[in-house]
């Protein structure tokens, strides 16, 4: 039995796909699963910062592929969450110093050790985002209620679909502001959903308390966007979870429908 | 949208359905790699052919690009303006 490999990605840059890397770890480690996640983001490292466990890197992940040292060295366990274990990516390298068949190898040798492996890919299309994506069994893809953030998601969720084989994919929406909803100055998630048409697995809302958390290194699950996370997180793991629990239930109770039947 | 800016004529189209609405748009183009100008060019045939036997309004017809499962399917939206009870009534399936 090994781990579920979940890859976290979103084409567009900075929508939130480490802060669902770092806050979806930590709340399956909540839920007791033990979890590595993996920060594949090469030259632009963040994740270690953002768990709080950036002062305690030795290795990284290129490290590792070139044989500086063995996997079990590069692995960062979190001081708070003892069940989590991170993996950091290289600072001074970029994309290219690893290969989509070496990120499926390292995944391989973690996988008997874990219960979930969440893999932090970078921004964009290209071989960063290959080499995340290669080893999932299971794609997230975040996007925020935005153009530019949609249309990218759009194109991530072409790629993977034209993918041999091809991981399924599920849907974040990321930063919702139930006040610029009710304006009618936002996207609302229904109108994110009909487009992109894949199964939604959460919505999470804009949240002062995500910065905070960032700031401080510690994932705040006790926040809104950390029982959002947690709720994802069940999801995961496969629990059914009605969306009763999303910013303003009046006004998302029409979205109940998007976690029926489609698959 | 708060009533008192419809009565002060202020209305405007909300910001949320005309990002919609542009990227449905910009989708159709992304997902089938036509030029927007091909897309606009289908649209106007599908309307013209369809103007044969309806009345439509060509500013109403919405050509859209569908993702289900594995596949991609064209979906036309297009409005009649006039009844079509006469054109169905040989369809009722009391006449069969
Ligand atoms: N739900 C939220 N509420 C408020 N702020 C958020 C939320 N989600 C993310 N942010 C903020 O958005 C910024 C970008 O987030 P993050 O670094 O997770 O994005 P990313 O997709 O990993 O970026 P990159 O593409 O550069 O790797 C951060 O400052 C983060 O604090
Ligand atoms: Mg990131």
């Amino acid at each position: 039995m090994g781990a579920k490999v979940v890859t976290v990605t979103s084409g567009k840059g900075g929508v939130g796909k480490t802060t669902v890397t770092a806050n979806l770890s930590a709340a399956l480690v909540s839920l007791e699963k033990r979890v590595a996640c993996i920060d594949a983001d090469i030259g632009l490292r963040n994740l270690d910062l953002i768990l709080g466990v950036e002062n305690r890197i030795k290795y990284h992940l290129v490290d590792v592929v070139e044989g500086r040292c063995k996997l079990q060295d590069a692995i960062v366990k979190h001081k708070q969450f003892p069940n989590l274990s991170i993996i950091p990516a290289a600072q001074d390298r970029d994309k290219s110093a690893i290969s989509p068949t070496q990120m499926v190898a390292i995944v391989n040798d973690l996988s008997p050790h874990y219960d979930y492996i969440i893999i932090d890919s970078p921004a964009g299309i290209e071989r960063g985002f290959r080499n995340a994506v290669a080893p999932a069994q299971e794609v997230l893809i975040v996007t925020n209620p935005e153009v530019s953030a949609v249309r990218d998601a759009d194109r991530v969720i072409g790629l993977l679909e034209a993918a041999n084989p091809r991981p399924p994919a599920r849907l974040i929406i990321n930063r919702v502001k139930a006040e610029m909803i009710k304006r009618g100055d936002m996207l609302t998630p229904d109108d994110v959903f009909d487009m992109l048409s894949i199964p939604l697995i959460g919505i999470i809302p804009e949240d002062e308390a995500v910065l905070v958390a960032g700031n401080r290194g510690m994932p705040d699950l006790g926040s809104r966007a950390g029982h959002a996370f947690k709720t994802i997180a069940r999801r995961l793991m496969g629990e059914e979870i009605p969306l009763k629990d999303a910013p303003t239930p009046g006004l998302f109770r029409r979205l109940t429908r998007l976690f029926g039947g489609r698959t | 949208m708060p009533i008192w800016d419809r009565l002060w004529g202020r209305r405007r189209t909300s910001s949320g359905s005309t990002a919609k609405e542009r990227l449905q748009m910009v989708l159709v183009t992304d997902r089938t790699d036509l030029s927007p100008e091909k897309i606009e060019k289908m649209r106007d045939e599908i309307t013209s052919v369809i103007s044969k036997y309806f009345t439509v309004n060509p500013d109403e017809v919405k050509i859209n690009v569908e993702r289900r499962q594995r596949d991609s399917w064209l979906v036309a939206d297009i409005p009649l303006l006039r009844s079509v009870n006469k054109t169905s009534e040989s369809l009722d399936p009391d006449d069969a």
